[in-house]
């Protein structure tokens, strides 16, 4: 051992160079007086910061602040890190950047505008967050889609899960090292926004979940393309997990990492991959089903590491289920109405591709001026006022690709709702961070923040 | 050859052409954009930077995390109370010349979100060369946003300037 | 819907063990509230997560709402989850903006944490005993409580040619614009 403590390997001539085994990381558990210390960095000095750190007295600790702005904080997220030299001493993330206002701003439009809001939440599975916001606004509503709105949102999930770990896996690669991961992701990613582009109309931010069902069926011919590509991503997958998993780069860069044990997952609240990579099988689409969950048959994947590179393995076997929930969707795809037949709730454009684009069915157009003033006021008023919820207060969960994504939803029986709130697995699972970190390199902060995939449009909402 | 770039070929195959034109050639060609996504819109920028609709063939692929090698910042994203001073900041340290790309309509003029939250455009911050509306703008769009934006520098066009007034 | 059956002996057990603490239990789509006084939360909230029968390990979310017509206008609702026998259940205390005041839960459920900051940062609630409690997503010498239903949505006026649109704050009427 050298003064400073470092180990110091010599190699004999002619042998090979055995690493020293990897010092396991110390885990010290979240200090309250080092909370207590907020380091407000507003703006203000940065000479007052570093003092008042150094006046705790270590002469060897550096302040250093990672973001807002870097290529590798998943989006506008700053932690405020203490060094001492590369090991992390405390970690405080700080989040807000992108605060939106969403939850205020849904207070202020109708129910079913508050689509649009919710779905720019956690944008990279925007589906998810549409689905659980109609889900919740169904319950108060005390109505159900019909099935094959609810197939098809399961389907259009699935798929967005897939493209979800696609990017995380993407923008994990490339972080640690494995560039050419981040274009392997993102191309089967645009063969996942081409299927939704065709079936929803947009590649992203769909506002296509609706309260009462789905606003536009599947076109013809989409089934087959999702079949070819299912087939496609199974050996991408394969080829994902050559190119990493026995990988001794990302092993000795994920292995032993990050490590948040069951037990303090649970306190942290912590759910999703992470839960289930540190041992507990707990998934909402098996626990709490909804939306027909209960009849596909897909394994809840688990890994016993709790570290990132369990969180990897289980992000990649979470994968392949999607696609087999896919192809049962695919099979048992009831036909029928895909939006609730009650015109007081129901969205009532039948949409149809014309020849000057997409727009209201003839049929329908027909129907509201020609034979029906009934049905050409509900219409009105549907697009208008929308519809009214009765009063009451409803939390519904579902599992997003980060965790338990949880809406709370407050009506006070009118048009507009009461209060929206969303419990957005990234802003739990981001309070794990500092327990996984401290006591670790700052390298592997990198790989920490990378394995929790937070979405900083969840976070701030 | 001799249309949009300034450069004109003599018999026996030499160009000629002025310092500033073949100036600002080179810089339409390799304009190193600045890693300033933020929300939704950093996603299709990421996707335009990737395999399918690729940024690499207008010499654009390197997004610099330093600001201070950079030449491009496309806003991408809805640009908060919190993050207006970040985002000056990181304007102020990229060297001249430097263009900006409001990418989005959040950036553009604040969006959808027209509440307290958002700078209701990225404009009343940082100048802006290009605006591409879009939530989030497809990236045939953001490309075409930034064709457009490479035909204004080398046309030498006098960059938008934020001009401060006295209060 | 029907709430699950598991969940009635944690409501009797509840008003076994805390007759004092003024619990009334309500529920709506299949969902148990149980609403209490904000002195007895962390004794309640203690024996939710410890007691065999309810094991309510997970604090799933932890938000506000603002009511303006009541006096005690601020509810801070809990989300607890019990993952051993899979139910849900929500416990309401209710502050006035005179005395917001409520005792942290952060050491009962350390995720609560970061969710009474953000309670704090939009609503205003202290929460007694927090470890930090400073705003979190609004910057931090931010004023005012922006989801409280006095403060303004804010943002620009919408310009129009020939006609003026108030607001969105303005414009909500509660039971619909068309309707009685």
């Amino acid at each position: 051992m050298s003064e400073r403590g470092e180990l110091e390997v010599s190699v004999p001539p002619g042998e090979a160079l055995d690493l020293p085994p990897r010092p396991p990381a110390r885990r010290i558990t979240l200090n309250e007086r080092r909370a207590q210390q907020v380091i407000a960095t507003g703006g203000g000095d940065w000479a007052e910061v570093t003092a008042r750190a150094h006046a705790a007295g270590d002469d060897e600790l550096m302040v250093v602040n990672m973001g807002p702005q870097h290529p590798s904080t998943h989006g506008v997220l700053r932690l405020v890190l203490e060094l001492r030299g590369e090991e992390v001493v405390s970690c405080q993330p700080v989040a807000g950047y992108l605060h939106t206002g969403i939850e205020k701003s849904a207070e202020y439009r109708t129910w079913i505008q508050g689509v649009t809001f919710v779905t720019r939440m956690d944008y990279l599975a925007p589906l998810f967050n549409e689905t659980a916001y109609c889900l919740a606004v169904e319950r108060l509503l005390d109505v159900e889609a019909p099935p094959r709105a609810q197939a098809l949102r399961v389907l259009l999930m699935e798929l967005n899960r897939i493209a979800s770990h696609l990017v995380w896996i993407a923008t994990t690669g490339m972080e640690l090292g494995a560039l050419s991961m981040m274009l392997y992701g993102f191309r089967e990613r645009e063969q996942i926004l081409d299927i939704l582009e065709e079936i929803t109309g947009l590649r992203m931010n769909h506002a296509w979940v609706r309260p009462g069902g789905v606003s536009q069926d599947m076109p013809e011919g989409t089934d087959d393309k999702i079949r070819a590509f299912a087939r496609e991503m199974r050996a991408k997958a394969d080829e994902y997990e050559d190119l990493l998993t026995h990988n001794p780069i990302w092993m000795e860069r994920t292995s032993g990492v990050a490590r948040l044990e069951q037990e303090r997952c649970i306190e942290l609240g912590v759910t999703g991959p992470m839960l289930r990579a540190a041992g507990l099988a707990h998934d909402v689409r098996r626990a709490e089903p909804y939306c027909g969950y209960e009849q596909y048959d897909f394994e809840v994947p688990v890994a016993e590491g709790a570290d990132a590179y369990s969180r990897y393995q289980v992000r990649v076997a979470e994968m392949r289920e999607s696609l087999r929930i896919v192809e049962q969707v695919l099979e048992s795809l009831p036909s029928g109405p895909i939006m609730h037949p009650d015109p007081k709730i129901g969205w009532p454009a039948r949409l149809a591709l014309g020849p000057d684009g997409l727009g209201n069915s003839p049929e329908h157009v027909r129907h509201i001026m020609g034979e029906s003033m009934e049905a050409l006021i509900y219409h009105f008023k549907m697009v208008t006022e929308g519809f009214k919820v009765p009063t009451g207060e409803v939390y519904v969960p579902v599992e997003s690709p980060r965790g338990e994504l949880g809406y709370h939803v407050v009506s006070d029986g009118g048009n507009l709702p009461y209060r929206v709130h969303v419990r957005d697995p990234s802003f739990v699972n981001l309070q794990a961070v500092p327990d996984m970190v401290v006591g670790g390199l700052v390298a592997d902060v990198i790989a920490a923040l990378a394995s929790v995939d937070p979405v900083m449009g969840g976070v701030d909402r | 050859m001799s249309s949009g770039s300034g450069l004109e070929k003599l018999p026996g195959g030499i160009l000629v052409t002025t310092v500033e034109k073949l100036a600002n050639w080179a810089r339409k060609g390799s304009l190193w954009p600045a890693t300033f996504g933020l929300a939704c819109c950093a996603i299709e920028m990421m996707a335009t930077g990737a395999g399918r609709y690729d940024l690499a063939r207008f010499g654009m692929e390197v997004f610099r995390a330093s600001p201070r090698q950079a030449d491009l910042m496309i806003v991408a994203g809805r640009v908060s109370q919190k993050m207006a001073p970040v985002l000056r900041t990181i304007y102020d340290q990229m060297p001249e010349p430097k263009w900006v790309i409001s990418m989005g309509v959040c950036a553009t003029s604040g969006g959808m979100f027209n509440n307290y939250a958002v700078v209701q455009g990225v404009d009343q911050i940082v100048p802006v060369d290009m605006y591409v509306p879009g939530c989030p703008p497809r990236p045939e769009m953001l490309m075409d946003g930034i064709i457009k934006l490479h035909e204004k520098i080398v046309k030498g066009e006098p960059r938008s300037k934020l001009v401060l007034q006295e209060a | 819907m029907q709430p699950p059956d598991a969940i009635q002996p944690v409501l009797t057990g509840l008003h076994e063990r805390f007759p004092e603490a003024g619990v009334q239990v309500g529920g709506h789509r299949g969902e148990v509230t149980v609403e209490l006084d904000r002195s007895h939360l962390v004794a309640v909230a203690t024996w939710l997560r410890d007691h065999p029968a309810a094991r309510f390990r997970l604090l799933s979310d932890l938000c506000g709402t603002d009511y303006p017509e009541r006096p005690d206008r601020i509810a801070v609702d809990y989300h607890l989850y019990s993952l051993d026998h899979n139910m849900r259940l929500r416990l309401k205390v209710r502050v006035s903006v005179e005395d917001p005041h409520v005792p942290t839960v952060t050491a009962v459920w350390p995720t609560a944490n970061w969710h009474e900051r953000e309670v704090y940062d939009f609503f205003g609630v202290r929460f007694d005993g927090h470890p930090n409690l400073v705003r979190i997503l609004m910057p931090e010498d931010w004023e005012g409580y922006p989801l409280r239903k006095d403060y303004p949505l804010g943002g620009v006026d919408v310009q129009y040619q020939d006609a003026h649109v108030p607001p969105p704050d303005t414009r909500r009427y509660k039971g619909g614009w068309t309707s009685t």
